[in-house]
């Protein structure tokens, strides 16, 4: 057992915690909690893959940008809807069946296939190579995205006018 | 027990995944929904990432995983507004009241 | 993507998809309502259609031939790649399609104008002339499929242009719907291919069926499921229903769409996949398209209807096109598809004039209940409208086969190697097809003569009508007038013959010949087929326009007393084999099948039941009666409860949740995932 086996059952222990947390509590502030802890716990994922630039960008992105958006939305509804702080469930049977079913499907796949097991290189900063890939092979994509990214701004607040039609 | 590789970090992304499901499917209220698309995002790009490290000797996988957290954003603040919207016009952001289409 | 040739073919094909684009967003704040967009479009790339076949002509080269292709999707051992496919066929369907469309949309800038959604009908023609130069570009199965049901979305879409008219929106949806069944055949066939030999490009299927790695009964059933989407499209028997009604649409539409390139798609695709048919499916081909050709045909004799004169004509060209490839004539099959689509797209837009002209004739008299189309009410038109005669005439005689116009070369070459199959192959049923296509030729002069003189000669029916009538502006007659020359001299030079040649199965092959070439027939056996069927269809043809000549120009006879004379005959001719109406009994039986069941559960076992215990009732007392009805109202409520708990139970699973739908879709994937594990 190394230190890279214990950090990655120590950081994929937490995660898991934290989305457990996340689906299985009724409290809409411990589910937004549960979710910003799980992105820490992906980051830290991303980090022991040696993705330095994607475990950022995670955390700015994520917990920084989309969590705070969803606390929002939380409190938005909260205050224009009086609505109690617990959310219900539907369907719980049904759904664990079949969530079960995949997850055994999932796993089969994953524990049948014969991935190659090499070990690969050691970390090197990605930042400045993923960046030259922005510019030249991925330039396209990374244009269009920026547009996308407009336009859902765009469609965002448009659509979240309350005077929308 | 063997060391960890990537069969580890795709295992973890599945249960992440099937967690995710879960809260899409039972969940009521449209936002904790939305948490769990965005569990299931994130499930998605720990694999992309995963199998950068372990079976592409490129960046791409990299790169995926960099435009899905940009699109995941972008998707975060269209769906809020029109969870937003739903409650405008229903006053109520409970998915199983948005049943419209039933047959 | 260096080669000169392939750019210009992809401008061709991305240019009225990016007028497209334009016009569906912002067409309506354009000036003119941005029709000039999509036209200029179209005619940019009919310029460089015709230069890529004037490079054609310059080169000559029968064997022409350029692809260029790339991956696109790659999943283990799934390839699909997409491509362009350049050869002479393709250049001379690019002139056809952009030739056609071009003029179409001219000549809707006159029919159109003042219509309600004048912007919305060009973003529509455009999106049309994309996905048909789309299918005549594309290298394979899967794209021409993509491209098939692109052509059949904007065909639905034109059709029920007008979707306040209701016969309009229906006429649109059985289009669709008809359309879909022989698709459903086709997605059937390529499917096997895919299966079988694992790629779908033409010349890698090919090479595969050459080599043998598909072969026997599989092979004749993948050609006639891939000849089904043909059947669909082109509207051949069984399912040629949707056609005649597809002319609710406006008539340019008609000419484009239902008349010169969308319905001759199926026979493109028969053509360009024509070494993938064995011989067995070859004779299934040829015998629908002969079926096809005399029961619509027939048909046309009686309507009255202008635009329906002209459908089922088109559906019994088509019929002749197919029955071609059935019986070998490669060439002369497409040849027709070529002279066909100027001739019919013209019949189709001078149709369009005059119905024009009536609308507008009726319009000034105020009368808002007359058929503009109903050729009773026209007559004595040609002093009216003299250039949409003339070229109405020209096209009528290149339909009929009057010699040294269009259709006279094409038709000819169709019977030629009709007769050629039937005196090489002995088989007796090829004697048939070339029969039936003779006979055929015969009605079409007949019937098309009838229209003419019907439309423009005799007295006018109506004469204030009569009065008002007049000539199309000149946006309008200028694309008759030049389908009216191709019409006349389409036909010409052997350029075709040359430069279209029929593909060899045996080239495709990449291992040592499987099948040694069968030696051609010889030469003198074609040429004395050719000179034969050239008297016999020229005889065919006067003597159609003889009869139709005796009957409604010297009125020598009366139709309507033959009318009456042969009533049951006729009677079954006009209301077209009673197609539609048997289509609409078996329908009904299937879909009312369930419900005729209860029914008659209904009627005799719970209606015998309450009889019966009625009898008791009577000779028993009052207290068995007050038992009886308990057990009656017991049964009675027991059959409601269990149907109304089927409807409830159904019901259920249409709940209008998203959430539902995604746990029946992944339920749905665990159960396959396990059943696949189970059987696998």
């Amino acid at each position: 057992m190394t230190s890279f086996d214990v950090m990655f059952y120590v950081i994929g222990a937490l995660t898991l915690l934290s989305a457990v947390i996340m689906v299985f509590s009724k409290n809409i502030i411990l589910n937004a909690i549960g979710l910003l802890f799980t992105f820490f716990g992906v980051a830290g994922i991303y980090v022991m893959l040696g993705a330095d630039f994607i475990a950022a960008t995670q955390l700015l992105i994520y917990v920084g940008g989309i969590l705070v958006l969803l606390l929002f939305g939380v409190m938005l509804s909260q205050r224009i809807t009086g609505l109690e702080m617990r959310t219900g469930t539907l369907q719980v049977v049904p759904a664990a069946i079949v969530c079960v079913g995949i997850a055994a499907i999932l796993l089969r796949i994953i524990l049948t296939t014969p991935w190659p097991q090499a070990k690969v290189a050691a970390p090197a900063p990605t930042t400045s190579k993923i960046g030259e890939l922005f510019m030249t092979t991925y330039l396209i994509p990374f244009e269009i995205v920026s547009v996308l990214l407009l336009a859902a701004l765009v469609g965002a607040a448009f659509l979240g006018r309350r005077d929308a039609r | 027990m063997m060391p960890v590789g990537l069969t580890h970090f795709l295992v973890l992304g599945a249960i992440l995944f099937c967690l995710g499901l879960l809260a899409v499917i039972t969940k009521r209220n449209a936002v904790t929904v939305l948490m769990g698309v965005e569990l299931i995002i994130n499930a998605a790009n720990i694999n992309f990432i995963a199998f950068a490290r372990y079976l592409d000797k490129d960046l791409d996988g990299q790169m995926f995983g960099v435009f899905v957290i940009v699109i995941a954003a972008a998707s975060a603040a269209v769906a809020l507004a029109i969870v937003l919207n739903i409650y405008q016009r229903m006053r109520s952001v409970n998915l199983d009241e948005a049943d419209s289409l039933a047959g | 993507m260096d080669n000169p040739i392939l750019t210009q073919a992809l401008i061709v094909l991305l240019l009225p998809l990016a007028a497209f684009v334009i016009q569906i967003f912002v067409g309506k704040r354009l000036p003119r309502q941005g029709d000039w967009l999509p036209t200029s479009a179209i005619f940019i790339g009919l310029i460089l259609a015709i230069t890529l076949f004037g490079r054609m002509l310059a080169n000559y080269d029968p064997a022409f031939k350029i692809s260029h292709r790339f991956d696109w999707i790659n999943i283990g051992s799934l390839q699909i790649s997409f491509g362009i496919l350049i050869d002479n066929l393709t250049v001379i369907m690019l002139v056809v399609v952009t030739l056609v469309s071009a003029l179409v949309h001219l000549f809707s800038i006159g029919y159109m104008h003042g219509d309600v959604r004048y912007s919305r009908y060009f973003a529509y023609l455009a999106i049309f002339s994309f996905s048909m130069l789309g299918l005549v570009l594309v290298d394979n199965f899967f794209g021409i499929y993509i491209f098939w049901e692109l052509v059949g979305l904007s065909s639905y879409l034109l059709i029920g242009h007008w979707y306040e008219k209701k016969s309009a929106s229906d006429a649109a949806i059985k289009a669709f719907i008809t359309t879909r069944i022989g698709d459903i055949g086709m997605l059937i066939g390529i499917m096997i291919i895919l299966a079988t030999l694992g790629t779908f490009g033409f010349d890698e299927v090919f090479a595969g069926v050459a080599d043998g790695k598909l072969s026997g009964g599989l092979l004749t059933f993948a050609g006639i499921m891939i000849f089904f989407g043909a059947i669909g499209k082109s509207a051949q028997f069984p399912l040629h229903v949707w056609l005649p009604d597809a002319m609710e649409g406006p008539t340019p539409v008609s000419a484009l769409i239902h008349a010169a390139t969308m319905v001759a798609a199926g026979v493109y695709l028969v053509g360009r996949t024509f070494v993938f048919y064995s011989a067995d499916a070859l004779l299934f081909i040829g015998v629908i398209g002969t079926i096809t050709a005399f029961i619509a045909a027939t048909i046309a004799i009686t309507q009255m209807d202008i635009k329906k004169v002209l459908a089922y004509s088109t559906i019994s060209q088509l019929g002749y096109m197919v029955a071609a490839l059935g019986v070998g004539g490669y060439m002369a099959g497409l040849f027709h598809l070529m002279t066909h689509a100027f001739f019919k797209a013209l019949l189709f837009l001078g149709s369009g004039s005059v119905i024009h002209a009536m609308h507008h004739a009726y319009h000034e008299l105020h009368d808002h209940h007359s058929d503009p189309q109903d050729m009773r009410n026209m007559g004595g038109l040609r002093t009216k409208m003299p250039i949409t005669f003339a070229t109405m005439l020209a096209a009528t005689c290149a339909i009929s086969g009057v010699p040294f116009f269009a259709g006279f070369f094409s038709k000819d070459a169709i019977l030629a190697a009709a007769l050629e199959k039937a005196l090489t192959s002995h088989n007796p049923i090829h004697m048939v097809i070339f029969g039936t296509l003779l006979l055929c030729a015969g009605i079409t002069a007949f019937y098309m003569f009838r229209l003419v003189y019907l439309t423009f000669f005799g007295e006018p029916a109506k004469k204030e009508v009569h009065h008002h009538a007049q000539e199309s502006p000149t946006v309008m007659t200028v694309p008759l007038i030049v389908l009216g020359v191709l019409a006349v001299a389409g036909g010409y030079g052997h350029w075709f013959e040359d430069l279209v040649t029929k593909p060899d199965l045996a080239a495709y092959a990449t291992t040592a010949l499987v099948s040694p070439a069968v030696p051609e027939a010889g030469h003198e056996a074609a040429h004395t087929a050719h000179t034969m069927a050239m008297w016999l269809s020229i005889f065919a043809a006067g003597l159609g326009i003889l009869i139709s000549t005796a009957f409604y120009y010297w009125k020598k006879f009366s139709a309507e007393a033959m009318a009456e004379r042969f009533k049951p005959v006729y009677n079954f001719l006009w209301n077209k084999w009673y197609f539609d109406e048997l289509y609409a009994k078996t329908v009904l039986a299937g879909t009312h099948l369930f419900s005729r069941i209860s029914g008659w559960f209904d009627l005799k076992v719970i209606d015998g039941l309450v009889n019966g215990v009625a009898k008791i009732t009577v000779l028993g007392s009052r207290l068995s009666g007050w038992n009886d009805n308990k057990i009656v109202d017991g049964l009675v409520n027991l059959t409601a409860n269990v149907v109304g708990w089927f409807g409830a139970t159904l019901r259920e699973v249409q709940t209008g949740r998203v959430q539902n739908y995604i746990l029946m879709a992944l339920g749905a994937v665990v159960l396959l995932y396990v059943l696949q594990l189970a059987f696998a």
